[in-house]
C-alpha cells in the first residue's frame, strides 16, 4: 500500500516526455546532417541566402547600371557571366534576383502555411459539415491549374511582385489544407487530445498546443517543397511579365528578356536558368532529406 | 455500392464545377476599384466607363450578377471579348482541341519515360540504375519547364533544323505535321511529369514487391516477367493511377507554360493573352473551361478505380 502507481505521478511524466520530444527532434537532425542530398540543397540553400542578404556588398555592379560600350559581352574576369543587351552586369543581377526569389518564397510560403494550415486543422478537428465545406472548397481551388489560377489572381489584383507573392500564396493553401487535415485525422482520437479535452481544455488550445506539434513534421516537410514550387512560379510569372517588373532584376525576367537573344548570347538565358535550377533543386533536396529524416518508416 | 460510388464522384465533381464558376466569376469582382475602369485606362470617358459597366453587368447586384453569368456559361454564352467584341465560345471551342492533344501526349511521353525507370529501380534498389534514377526525378521537377523549353528549341529546331520551333497543325490537316509539332512541346511537359511519376511508380512498385503474394507466384516458379507484369504491376497500378490524377492539375500548369513558348493555340496562351489584354471575359472562359477539363479527367480516373480494383468502396 505504500507504493502508489506510476500513472497517479503525473510530475514524473513531464520531463520524460520532454527528454523523448527533443531526442525525437535531436535524432531527425541527425539523420538529416547524414543524409548527403539534403546537405548538398542546404549548402546550396545557404549560398543564395548569402547572395541575398549580402548582395549589395558581393555584387561587383549596380545591377540596373547600363554600359552600352559592353553590351552582350561574353562571360569574362570582368564580367562573370557576361551582360546584357543593356550592357548590365548578369552576375550581379543574378545575385540581387536571388533575393527576390527568396523573398518572393517567404511570403508566399508563408500565406500557404497559415491559412492552409489553420484550414486543414479546423476541418480535420471540427464537425463533419465544417470539415465538407472547407475541404470541398479546397477542391475548387484545387481544380485550378496552379499557373493558371495565380495567372488569373494577378489578372484581378494587378502585375507586380507583391500581387505575385500573394497569388503563389493563395494557390498552395489546398496543399497545406489537406496535409494538416490528413494528420490531425490521424491523431484527433488519440488519448492525450480525449484527456486534454476532459480537462477542459477549449478547442483553439487544443488546436494549437497539443495538435500542431504533432502534425509539425509533414507541414515543415512540404514548407520546404513548396518553396522550389514558390520560386519556379514566380520565374514563371516574371517571364510571362506578370511578376517582377522591369528594371528590377528577377531570375524569371532575365530569362525572359535572354530568350530573344539566345542565339548570340546564350549566357543571357543560361545563367538564370542555372540559378533557378540549383535554388530550386536546393529546397528539393533539403525537403526530401527532411522528409527521410523526420519519418524514417517513410523512406523508400 | 458501385453506383452509390459513381453517384457521390458525380455529385462531388458538380459540386467542384459549380465552386469553379463561383471563383472563376469573383475574378472579376476582386479587381480593386471599377474594372471598367481598368479595362479602358485613365483616359475614357465616364460614358464610356459607364457603358462598359452596363455591359459587363457590374451595375447589378452581385448574386444577380452571378446569377446571369452562370445561367450563360451553362447555355454556352460566354459573353463578347472586350478586344474585339466576339463572342467568347466559339474562340474557346478552337483552343480545346490543341489544349487537350498537348495534355494527353504531354502524359503519354511521362508514362513512358516513368514506368520502365520507375519499375527497374524499384526492382533493383540501391542499384546504380536506382540512384540514376532518383537523381533523374530530383532534376526533372527542379528545371524551369520554360527554359527547358527555349532550350530544346535553341537544339532541335535552331541549331540541328529537325523540329518546327512552334506552332500547330490540326491532326486532320496533315498528321506527320501534327507530330513533329508536338514532339517537342510534349516533351517539355511531360519530362516533369515523369521525373514525379517516376518516384511514385518506385515506391509503388516497392510496396508490392514486398508483399507475401509475390514471394508466392516467385515461389510457383513462375517467370519473373509474368511475377511483374500479372501480379505486381497490376496491384501496383492502383496507387499508380492515383498518382496520374493528382498529376494531372499539376500537368496542365505546365500545359499553360509550354504553350506559351511554343506559341501552342491552346487555352493557356490565350489565358495568358487575356490577362495581358485585360481582356476579363476571355480570361473567365479560358479559365473555366481548363478547370472543367481537369475536373473531368479527375473523374474519369476516379472511376477507373473499379476496373482496377473491385474491392474499393467511397468512404
Amino acid at each position: 500500500m505504500a507504493t502508489q502507481p506510476a500513472t497517479l505521478k503525473p510530475k514524473n511524466n513531464k520531463p520524460e516526455e520532454l527528454g523523448q520530444a527533443n531526442t525525437l527532434w535531436r535524432d531527425a537532425f541527425h539523420r538529416l546532417v547524414r543524409h548527403k542530398l539534403a546537405m548538398f540543397g542546404a549548402i546550396v540553400l545557404l549560398i543564395v541566402t548569402v547572395m541575398a542578404l549580402l548582395g549589395r556588398w558581393i555584387a561587383p555592379y549596380d545591377p540596373n547600371g547600363m554600359d552600352f560600350s559592353a553590351r552582350f559581352a561574353g562571360p569574362s574576369l570582368a564580367h562573370w557571366m557576361g551582360t546584357d543587351d543593356f550592357g548590365r552586369d548578369i552576375f550581379s543581377r543574378i545575385i540581387y534576383g536571388s533575393s527576390v526569389s527568396l523573398q518572393v518564397g517567404f511570403v508566399a510560403v508563408g500565406v500557404a502555411t497559415l491559412f492552409g494550415t489553420s484550414l486543414g486543422l479546423i476541418a480535420g478537428y471540427s464537425n463533419r459539415i465544417l470539415d465538407e465545406v472547407i475541404m470541398r472548397a479546397m477542391d475548387v481551388l484545387y481544380a485550378f491549374p496552379a499557373i493558371l489560377l495565380a495567372i488569373a489572381i494577378l489578372a484581378a489584383l494587378g502585375r507586380g511582385v507583391g500581387n505575385a507573392m500573394i497569388a503563389i500564396g493563395l494557390v498552395y493553401i489546398p496543399i497545406f489544407a489537406r496535409i494538416a487535415r490528413g494528420a490531425v485525422l490521424g491523431i484527433r482520437n488519440e488519448e492525450f487530445i480525449i484527456a486534454a479535452k476532459a480537462m477542459g481544455a477549449g478547442d483553439i488550445r487544443i488546436m494549437v498546443t497539443h495538435i500542431l506539434p504533432n502534425v509539425l513534421s509533414p507541414i515543415i516537410v512540404e514548407i520546404t517543397l513548396s518553396f522550389a514550387f514558390a520560386i519556379l512560379a514566380e520565374a514563371a510569372l516574371s517571364f510571362f511579365g506578370l511578376g517582377t517588373q522591369p528594371p528590377d532584376p528577377s531570375w524569371g525576367r532575365m530569362l525572359s528578356e535572354g530568350r530573344d537573344f539566345f542565339r548570340q548570347s546564350g549566357w543571357m538565358a543560361i545563367f538564370p536558368g542555372l540559378a533557378i535550377f540549383f535554388t530550386v533543386m536546393g529546397f528539393n533536396f533539403l525537403g526530401d532529406g527532411l522528409r527521410d529524416a523526420l519519418d524514417p518508416q517513410l523512406r523508400r | 455500392m458501385k453506383y452509390q460510388y459513381i453517384l457521390q464522384r458525380l455529385l462531388l465533381a458538380i459540386i467542384v464545377v459549380l465552386g469553379v464558376t463561383f471563383v472563376v466569376f469573383m475574378i472579376v469582382q476582386i479587381v480593386p476599384g471599377d474594372p471598367a475602369r481598368i479595362v479602358l485606362g485613365p483616359y475614357a470617358s465616364d460614358e464610356a466607363v459607364q457603358g462598359l459597366r452596363e455591359r459587363l453587368g457590374l451595375n447589378r447586384p452581385f448574386f444577380e450578377q452571378y446569377g446571369s453569368w452562370l445561367l450563360g456559361i451553362i447555355q454556352g454564352d460566354f459573353g463578347q471579348s472586350l478586344l474585339n467584341g466576339q463572342e467568347v465560345a466559339p474562340q474557346l471551342q478552337g483552343r480545346v482541341g490543341p489544349s487537350f492533344e498537348l495534355a494527353m501526349v504531354s502524359l503519354l511521353v511521362g508514362i513512358i519515360i516513368a514506368f520502365p525507370i520507375g519499375i527497374i529501380s524499384a526492382l533493383k534498389p540501391g542499384s546504380a540504375i536506382d540512384i540514376v534514377a532518383t537523381l533523374f526525378s530530383q532534376i526533372g521537377v527542379s528545371i524551369p519547364t520554360f527554359w527547358m523549353g527555349i532550350v530544346l528549341v535553341i537544339v532541335f529546331s535552331l541549331n540541328l533544323s529537325l523540329l518546327p520551333p512552334g506552332g500547330y497543325t490540326p491532326f486532320a490537316e496533315d498528321p506527320a505535321d501534327w507530330l513533329a509539332h508536338i514532339i517537342l512541346p510534349a516533351f517539355t511537359a511531360g519530362f516533369v511529369s515523369a521525373s514525379i511519376q517516376t518516384r511514385f511508380i518506385r515506391s509503388a512498385m516497392l510496396d508490392v514487391l514486398n508483399a507475401n503474394y509475390i514471394r508466392t507466384a516467385r515461389a510457383k516458379g513462375l517467370h519473373e516477367r509474368t511475377v511483374i507484369s500479372r501480379h505486381a504491376l497490376r496491384n501496383a497500378m492502383i496507387n499508380i493511377v492515383t498518382i496520374i490524377g493528382l498529376q494531372i492539375t499539376a500537368l496542365f500548369s505546365g500545359i499553360v507554360i509550354v504553350e506559351v513558348v511554343f506559341s501552342w493555340p491552346g487555352l493557356g496562351r490565350l489565358a495568358l493573352n487575356a490577362v495581358l489584354e485585360r481582356d476579363y471575359p476571355m480570361l473567365q472562359g479560358a479559365v473555366f473551361v481548363v478547370a472543367l477539363m481537369v475536373t473531368g479527367v479527375n473523374l474519369l480516373i476516379d472511376l477507373m478505380y473499379f476496373a482496377l480494383d473491385p474491392r474499393i468502396e467511397f468512404v
